[in-house]
């Protein structure tokens, strides 16, 4: 649906800023694409590539087959029709009403009156704000805005939505609701959504494949859930922490008596039958300190840190043991150093 | 005294449509002309959707030209343009034509600066949708900037109060032209009074009524 092929972008003559650097990106129809960066990564120069509101210096850009780079001014505002777009500022026009907001990207579109009518009501109805809809943006909260931004984006029934930043500027709970819209449009309707964002909560909600930028390049790109278990680059485990993270409080380590391992389970979750197992075959005790359980595209993904005490030779048979049955263990503390901890 | 402001009156009557004729021309012109050209500044800005450094630097340096004239020059320079134009440089009319010369760029500066008050993102978000220019001209950018054409259409109307007395004393009229020839050539002090009396009330009205209009349009 989307492909950007070996694109880059230079800002400035002088002091050069090479804002996106030789990147190359597909994007499959019907899927929620995420690219996740810290700011000032070049994720919205890359966005807006997709829609050309930023030209590459080089490289070429095709949306559903279409090359917009070689387009027409007129063939191009056709094509950005079909390319919703919604941002971390909403946008909005102040001095229009939740109506007109989303009635002007119909009238853009050469819509006739009366079919705009009907369309704008369905919309505001598909983002839930029916009720709304004589009211100004600047009498609705942050949420509601983004919904408003939303049907506006729909409007003329595109096949790509984009998103710059969108939740950025919402609090968790409006968060939620706004990504299960997103994931609910891409479903219902089809559409094939690329989201720009430097939370890698918003990624685990709801992108099935991403990418992750560092200095206009793309360090690792591949299903959410393969970036989520088995992380490759430096930036993409600092981000994926954030998430799975796991805080052990000082009291807790003072009384760890063995070994502490970090045993992650991906996919099923037959945690207690390989710990009962293991506690069954070797004089060990086990002690689960930490527990925790995310859900990345509806799969399951575990992570569990116990502390496996007993004479060194059967802990570390145990811990063999337990390299057999789960995805991965890693002894984060042999008992010498528990500062260590991250 | 009284007796003496209402021998007036039919004078004073006259002159206040003069004045009124003088500036609500030139507004008009500064409207018509003055507000195109505010939008051409500001969409052929860098980085804006009709981005144009070549048409931006023409329309700049000529309104810059313009505004660096003292208005009492520009009423000098502009007789033989008037006289062209009318076939007389006396009365009203005339001296509408150094008015609205000087009120189009005046009133262009300012709908290029309220233009530029608006969110580019906002305008952003309409070229994403597709939009073409005049859409978000018409739809966007003008809409959005009301309240400060508003503002800035009271603050070119109190000015060319101002300077519609200055085109007065070489023939124009208007309320400034009554007060310079009674109250400074003929030391007639009540007269001289009376009309600036009215010239302020005149100017609150305006300014009461514009920032009436102003905070009615503005959403925000
Ligand atoms: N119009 C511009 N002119 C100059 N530099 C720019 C421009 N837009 C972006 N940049 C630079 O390009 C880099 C990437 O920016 P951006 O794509 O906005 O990053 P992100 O969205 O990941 O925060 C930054 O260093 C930024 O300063
Ligand atoms: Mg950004």
């Amino acid at each position: 649906m989307i492909e950007l092929r070996e694109i880059t972008k230079e800002y400035g003559k002088k002091d050069k800023i090479v804002a996106v650097d030789n990147v190359s990106l597909r994007v499959e129809k019907g899927e929620i694409y995420g690219i996740v960066g810290y700011s000032g990564a070049g994720k919205s120069t890359l966005l807006r590539f997709i829609n050309a509101l930023e030209r590459p210096t080089k490289g070429s850009v095709h949306v559903d087959g279409i090359d917009l780079l070689s387009l027409s001014n007129k063939a191009l505002r056709k094509a950005r029709q079909s390319i919703g777009m919604i941002f971390q500022g909403f946008y909005l026009v102040a001095s229009k009403t939740v109506y007109d907001n989303v009635a002007f990207a119909l009238l853009a579109a050469g819509v006739s009156k009366k079919h705009i009518e009907e369309k704008v009501d369905h919309l505001l109805n598909v983002v839930d704000l029916a009720d709304q809809k004589r009211k100004y943006p600047s009498q609705l909260s942050g949420g509601q805005k983004q919904r408003v931004s939303i049907a506006r984006a729909l409007a003329n029934d595109p096949k790509v939505l984009l998103c710059d930043e969108a939740t950025s500027a919402l609090d968790p709970n409006t968060t939620k609701s706004i990504l299960s819209l997103l994931r609910n449009i891409n479903k219902k309707l089809g559409i094939t959504i690329v989201i720009i964002t430097h939370e890698m909560e918003v990624v685990k909600e709801i992108c099935h494949r991403c990418a992750v930028m560092r200095e206009g390049r793309v360090v690792e790109s591949g299903t959410t859930f393969d970036i989520f278990s088995n992380p490759k680059d430096e930036l993409t485990k600092t981000f994926i922490q954030n998430v799975l993270e796991f805080h052990l409080p000082d009291s807790l380590i003072d009384q760890v008596q063995g070994k502490l391992v970090k045993l992650m389970f991906l996919r099923d979750l037959a945690t207690d039958s390989v710990v009962s197992d293991m506690l069954q075959r070797f004089k060990v005790k086990g002690n689960i300190l930490h527990g925790k359980v995310e859900y990345i595209q509806e799969t399951p993904l575990g992570v569990f840190i116990m502390d496996v005490s007993g004479e060194e030779a059967e802990v570390n048979q145990a811990i063999s043991y337990l390299e057999k049955r789960v995805n991965s263990v890693e002894v984060i503390n042999d008992g010498t150093h528990y500062q260590a901890l991250a | 005294m009284m007796e003496h402001i209402i021998k007036l009156l039919p004078e004073l009557n006259v002159a206040f449509f003069e004045t009124l004729i003088m500036v609500g021309i030139a507004l008009l012109f500064a409207v018509i002309i003055g507000l195109p050209l505010g939008v051409i500044l500001f969409i052929t800005d860098r980085g804006l959707f009709l981005e144009n450094k070549w048409v931006k630097q023409v329309v700049g340096i000529i309104i810059n030209l313009i505004r660096s004239v003292p208005f009492i020059i520009l009423l000098v320079f502009l007789l033989p343009v008037t006289s062209l134009l009318l076939g007389t440089t006396i009365g009203p009319m005339a001296a509408s034509v150094s008015l609205s010369v000087a009120a189009i760029p005046f009133y262009a500066r300012i709908v290029e600066s309220a233009a530029r008050e608006i969110d580019k993102g906002v305008i952003e978000a309409a070229v994403a949708a597709g939009a073409s220019p005049w859409m978000i001209i018409r739809h966007i950018v003008l809409p959005e900037a009301k309240p400060g054409l508003i503002t800035g259409l009271t603050i070119t109307a109190i000015s060319l109060i101002g300077y519609s007395a200055m085109a007065g004393t070489i023939g124009g009229g208007g309320i400034g032209d009554l007060a310079i020839r009674y109250g400074y050539y003929r030391y007639d002090d009540t007269v001289m009074f009376t009309t600036v009396i009215l010239l302020i009330v005149i100017v609150q009205l305006v300014q009461y009524m514009g920032d009436f209009i102003a905070k009615t349009v503005d959403k925000k």
